[in-house]
């Protein structure tokens, strides 16, 4: 039926059985009456009265008595039921319907209840009636009494709350109190509300708690101290009884202790639970209670026997485990062992310390005291309970039988072990397993059966180490070490030890203990050879730089090459080392280039100090558990023409790397360590290693070319290596080999002398080196002088060289462009005996001066001027300047009229030299010049190479002067000066000097009657347009070849500006016929068209086409139609064979009258 | 209150345990350990439900007999911390509980954003961090 409560909690389907008894007076409930399951709900009243006499004469009476008493106890729930029958109401038919008996009923008790009464008709006829009033009877019955009941169950938990909080009063008994409330949990029970009950238990439990905590606080309530009282009965729980009605007494009477309290609540509580479907709540809840109660006897400072916990524990949890086996079936029960491990393990746990406590564990057995420990042990168990004493596996019998023999211990310790530990595995508690295991380990050590002991430890430090912490791990490895020293794994034993000897973990002594394990069996083991330990280095010392000497790790055959290595040595003590060695892989490169110093030394810059990383020993290990890559790169070369054809990276040691990760079985076992037998090793004998770092060094001498990579580091002691295996970052030396080699460099230093002969003629210059030793780079510097003849080469090699110069003297381009220097190429070709090929050098050498050379002329006297014009950025000084005649006559004479003998000259200037030239012999020969100086840069003050003396050669003919020229300008008459704008007279006077020379033998030369003739033409040019000529400026004139034979010209001119103006130029050329073939072809495309004369013109004639330009004549570039005309030619004279009197002759002209404009230029 | 405070990175190595000093502090490292394969467990039953819950408390691990009680609690990089409480002082409740993980969770939030701090590596020398466990367990003991 459907069951509403108060306080908004849901509607629930309940089951309320209800039994029903006779009415009797003791049996309605007093006040405060607790009980809840014997209450008394309902009252029913049943009459079979039809009769109105009947009725007034008993019934009623008995009806009034019957409410009287009911409402003397305050019970409003009753009922009357009249039971109404066809057979007797036909007897008295002359009773009104009206006034039945059940009308009076109501009348009389059922004042605004009418409801209270209930008919039922002919109860046991089967009849549509019958079974209506029976219907209408149930159901007005099951509401009453549900009504009761809620009105009831409220009443009593309002008492029970009331009593609840009454708690802080002294006389307050928990006892008491829980009875109550169980009473309440009953109920519901029996309601099927198991939820319900649960919680009232659960209500329960957390006020104990509460108390028992409250009580550690100091807060104690007076009641509690009836639960310290001693612990003297462990028997366990017991969970198979629905009731345990024996510590259901205890309580009731105030008699129970803790555990008993505790084990009953539980044992109730689990049997609600299981019949809430949740056995996992109760394993769960089982070990909590029993961590609570170990805790809460603690907290109350209950005395309680050694060992009795334990046993208690140990039965509980047996007891509960196998509560939960009753129940479920297999299946459930392995997909649930995450629950229940915790009580296996728990109950391993306390085994495995009543053990201990007994015992049984220790190799001899039990003396007489644990024998005793045990008897009263197994005292307070007391006898079995009767419903487990059929069953073969009860926990009581399980425990009595551990405990009474070492080997039943032992069997039984196993089984559970095993058993927990395999669970653990199975749900992946794989760390909880491991940690089981430990113990297990500890109890075979114990036991005197290491190997058992050693897969466990291996087990649990795998894990830790793979999961890096690092105090279970120098935990593990000390019970390992222990393990391993009793088995006589000797290896696995020392490499413990080492590990355990640099673990900062332990104490010192602890450490050097270890450390002292290794050196005994090193010094012991020195007698027999062969048989080696081998141990890998990092437990060892970390190795922390590495330094070769020289700094770029690279070595010819034959040199010497140190490493320096830095070891930090994690012993706790000094160690001395036999032995240290690194072996060397070798390898030879193909690529011969690669070998070369130059190449090495290029390609590695680096200053030879190889850092190594300090591994983070109890670091995630699953990095560390790999070994380093090693990488080498690759190059394969196609066999004929050495082009590249693939390269790549190659791993050296794949192998190591792919592995299968569940193979390498334990991370310390040696199985990675090999050592590498054979190969070339660098060695140090007899080293100490001190606590930190130490440095050893290894030298070497060189001896194959190659690359040689560091592989292992091996410290030996005895039979004992300690092997880095591999080397990362990897650390190379190179060797190589290598020919001679030849380098030309241009220097920008001037480097110091070298003590070199060299001894060179004009095709073969040889220098001697100085002997040197192999490998050395010899370096010197030749100072090359460019002489015209025998150019000196220069060249630098190693090794002794003879060198074959030949140097190619090409000049090119001696005069290029007017402010460069001429430059000279030579090419020097050195020869190497080592070598079929010869070095070519190109040489360019710059010629510091340009000279030019000028004749001058005063009448008749000759002057030779030599310009030298330093081109070069440099200032040099000059001496010895010397100008001899070449030629063969001796008529000729040079004076000089220099009055230094040493001539500074700055770098971008000039220096002038002159020379009087005089001969004895008219007229003079032609001069065959040669200027030769001595030169050297100025700021060199004293030269380590004599130069050779700068030399220019020149040649000058036909510079006896044949005429003179004089030009005069007269003011116009009757004025004193010249005016601008005014004509003024030019006079021009020629005059010839000499008679008929050998040079004027040509076609303008006319003879008539031996007296000669030839025809000059003149010409009047102004270049600076000073002067407009009028009239004719040049004309030709008949000279007779004569000595001063002269010719006058007057010619007009006028000023065009005022001041001392410079007279007109007057130039003189020989006017040569038309007929002369050969000249028509000199200067074919120069023709000028200017007074239908052609100039035949010079290269230094460069002013004349210019004042040509400048009187307005056109200058036909190729005018073809005059060619092969015949047209007079002119021919400039020599500049020596004419001289003008009268240049720099300046005139004074002043400015006209009527001008009105002055112009002035200023130039 | 607390006894031992774990930080534990997401391979499982620790980064950080203190554990009260009067104890002794193997026995904590063997109790931490094992219960990370409850943390895992945890975590794994977790799984995607409460991953959108940001839930980051995994509850009481599982108590020992010895008065330790043992929370968990996981971060979003799976970084774990695992608290040992001293189970006598059952006034601590869950909420407090919590709530000393997030400071916890904070506090390691900022030793992560120092920027000389390798995440991965051992939390040494943050003082901050160590006077905030060093708190943590003061407190009520």
């Amino acid at each position: 039926m459907e069951w509403r409560r108060s306080y908004g909690r849901a509607p629930k389907m309940i089951h309320l059985e209800s039994n029903f008894v006779q009415f009797k007076e003791e049996l309605l409930p007093k006040e405060g009456n607790k009980a809840l399951l014997t209450f008394p709900f309902l009252h029913i009243y049943w009459t079979e009265c039809c009769d109105t006499e009947v009725y007034k004469a008993t019934v009623k009476d008995d009806l009034t008595k019957w409410q009287n008493v009911l409402k003397a106890h305050s019970s409003v729930d009753w009922l009357i039921v009249v039971v109404e029958n066809d057979a007797k109401k036909k007897n008295k038919t002359n009773i009104l319907p009206r006034t039945s008996i059940v009308d009076k009923i109501r009348n009389d008790f059922c004042n605004k209840q009418s409801d209270r009464c209930v008919v039922l008709n002919d109860p046991l006829k089967d009849s549509s009636r019958t079974q209506e009033s029976w219907n209408a009877f149930l159901t007005k019955l099951r509401t009453l009494l549900l009504m009761s009941f809620t009105k009831n169950l409220g009443k009593f938990e309002d008492d029970m709350r009331t009593l609840r909080e009454k708690r802080t009063e002294p006389g307050w008994s928990f006892c008491e109190y829980f009875m109550v409330q169980e009473e309440l949990a009953f109920v519901f029970e029996m309601l099927q509300q198991f939820e319900d009950a649960l919680v009232q238990y659960d209500e329960l439990d957390a006020l104990f708690s509460q108390y028992v905590v409250n009580f550690g606080a100091g807060d104690g309530a007076n009641w509690l101290t009836f639960f310290c009282q001693p612990v003297k009965s462990w028997n366990g729980l017991t969970l198979r009884k629905p009731i345990d009605m024996e510590k259901r007494e205890l309580i009731q009477r105030q008699e129970a202790t803790l555990l008993d309290l505790r084990s009953y609540l539980f044992a109730r509580q689990c049997t609600l639970l299981l019949f809430l479907q949740r056995p996992w709540e109760v394993a769960q809840r089982a070990l909590e209670l029993l961590h609570s109660c170990v805790q809460e006897l603690k907290l109350l400072e209950v005395s309680v026997p050694p060992g009795a916990l334990d046993c208690w524990v140990f039965l509980s949890c047996l007891e509960v485990l196998q509560r939960i086996e009753g129940c479920c079936d297999r299946a459930q029960i392995d997909s649930n062992i995450a629950h229940t491990v915790g009580l296996w393990s728990y109950a391993t746990e306390k085994l495995k310390s009543l053990g201990y406590l007994c015992g049984l564990v220790s190799e001899k057995g039990p003396n007489s005291e644990d024998l005793n420990r045990t008897v009263d042990l197994l005292a307070g168990l007391g006898a079995e309970r009767p419903e487990t004493a059929n069953t073969a596996q009860s926990p009581y019998k399980k425990l009595k039988e551990a405990l009474s023999s070492v080997e039943a211990f032992e069997k039984h310790y196993l089984d559970l072990s095993h058993a927990t530990i395999e669970m653990y595995t199975s749900i992946g508690r794989i760390r909880s397993a491991k940690f089981v295991g430990k113990d297990l380990a500890e109890f075979y050590m114990k036991k005197k059966s290491p190997q058992k002991a050693e897969t466990y430890l291996q087990g649990a430090l795998k894990n830790y180490l793979a999961e890096g912490w690092a105090l279970p791990i120098t935990h593990t490895r000390k019970q390992l070490a222990e393990c391993q020293k009793h088995l006589g794994q000797i290896e696995n034993y020392l490499q413990t030890s080492s590990l355990l000897a640099s673990d900062h973990h332990l104490t010192e002594e602890e450490r050097k203990y270890f450390c002292q394990e290794i050196l005994n069996f090193a010094s012991e083991q020195t007698d027999s050879p062969g048989h080696k330990v081998v141990l890998p280095m990092h437990s060892f010392a970390h190795l922390r730089d590495l330094r070769f000497t020289p700094s770029n790790a690279v070595v010819h055959v034959g040199g010497v090459l140190s490493v320096e290595i830095t070891v930090c040595s994690q012993m706790p003590v000094p160690v001395h080392m036999d032995q240290i060695a690194i072996s060397v892989h070798f390898s030879i490169e193909k690529n011969s280039y690669r070998k070369t110093a130059e190449w090495l030394t290029k390609h590695k810059t680096s200053n030879g100090i190889i850092n190594f990383p300090m591994e983070t020993s109890p670091f995630p290990a699953s990095q560390n558990s790999l070994p380093a890559l090693e990488l080498y790169e690759m190059f394969e070369r196609s066999p004929s023409d050495n082009s590249l054809n693939t390269t790549g990276i190659i791993c050296k040691n794949v192998h190591m790397l792919l592995r299968r990760q569940e193979s390498s079985t334990a991370l310390d076992t040696p199985s990675g360590v090999a050592l590498d037998d054979g190969a070339p090793v660098l060695k140090c004998c007899g080293v100490t290693l001190e606590p930190g770092a130490n440095t050893i060094t290894f030298r070497t001498q060189a001896k194959e070319p190659g690359t040689y990579t560091l592989r292992q580091l091996c410290a030996s002691a005895g039979p004992v290596c300690f092997v880095l295996p591999h080397l990362y970052p990897l650390a190379q030396y190179d060797v190589y080999s290598q020919e001679p080699q030849l380098h030309v460099e241009p220097l920008a230093e001037k480097a110091s002398d070298a003590s070199l002969r060299v001894q060179s003629s004009d095709k073969v210059t040889s220098i001697s080196l100085p002997a040197a030793p192999a490998y050395h780079m010899i370096e010197f510097e030749l100072e090359v002088l460019s002489l015209p003849s025998a150019p000196a080469a220069g060249g630098e090699g190693e090794s002794t060289m003879l060198g074959m110069t030949e140097a190619q003297r090409k000049p090119k381009d001696t005069q290029k462009a007017d402010h460069c220097m001429a430059t000279t190429d030579h090419k020097v070709s050195i020869e190497c005996p080592w070598s079929i090929y010869s070095t070519v050098i190109a040489l360019t050498f710059s010629v510091p001066f340009r000279t030019t050379h000028a004749v001058l002329s005063a009448g008749t006297r000759k002057y030779i001027q030599v310009c030298v014009q330093n081109l070069s950025e440099l200032d040099f000084r000059l001496s010895d300047s010397d100008l001899v005649d070449t030629g063969d006559s001796t008529d000729l004479q040079l004076l000089p009229l220099n009055t230094k003998s040493q001539q500074h000259i700055c770098s971008r200037q000039s220096v002038f030299f002159v020379w009087e030239l005089t001969w004895t012999r008219e007229p003079p020969p032609s001069l065959r010049g040669r200027f030769s100086m001595e030169f050297r840069p100025a700021s060199e003050e004293r030269l380590s190479i004599s130069l050779k003396p700068y030399t220019y050669e020149f040649q000058v003919e036909n510079f006896f002067t044949l005429y003179t020229v004089k030009a005069e300008i007269l003011p116009p008459a009757g004025t004193e000066l010249c005016r601008t704008g005014s004509l003024c007279a030019l006079e021009v006077s020629i005059t010839r000097l000499s008679d008929l020379l050998e040079v004027d033998r040509d076609e303008a030369l006319t003879e008539s009657d031996e007296y000669f003739s030839t025809k000059l033409m003149y010409e009047v040019v102004d270049n600076s347009s000073n002067w407009a000529v009028c009239g004719k400026s040049s004309g030709v004139i008949s000279m007779p070849v004569v000595a001063q034979a002269t010719h006058r010209v007057h010619m007009e001119v006028m000023p065009l500006f005022a001041g001392y103006l410079p007279l007109p130029d007057v130039r003189l050329f020989k006017y040569l016929p038309h007929h002369s073939a050969h000249s028509s072809q000199l200067d074919a495309d120069s023709w000028i068209e200017n007074d239908s004369l052609s100039v035949d013109k010079h290269v230094d004639d460069q002013l004349d086409s210019s004042s040509i330009k400048s009187r307005g004549s056109v200058h036909s570039a190729a005018s073809s139609e005059h060619k092969g005309l015949p047209m007079p030619r002119l021919q400039a004279l020599p500049p020596g064979q004419v001289f003008n009197s009268s240049t720099g002759m300046q005139i004074l002209v002043i400015p006209s009258k009527d001008d009105h404009v002055l112009e002035v230029s200023v130039t | 209150m607390a006894v031992c405070v774990a930080v534990i990175a997401k391979e499982n190595y620790p980064l950080y345990i203190r554990s009260v000093p009067t104890e002794n502090e193997l026995k904590f490292h063997y109790m931490v350990h094992t219960s990370l394969d409850v943390v895992d467990e945890k975590i794994s039953a977790m799984g995607k439900a409460l991953v959108d819950q940001r839930e980051l408390y995994l509850g009481l691990l599982y108590p020992t007999e010895d008065y330790k009680k043992r929370y968990g609690y996981v971060t979003n990089s799976k970084v774990k911390f695992v608290m040992v409480v001293d189970s006598s002082n059952t006034a601590l409740r869950d909420n407090e509980i919590r709530s000393m993980f997030r400071k916890l969770h904070n506090s390691y939030t900022d030793v992560m954003c120092n920027p000389f701090y390798n995440p991965g590596d051992r939390i040494q020398s943050s003082r901050a961090f160590d006077s905030m466990v060093t708190s943590m367990m003061i407190q009520v003991c």
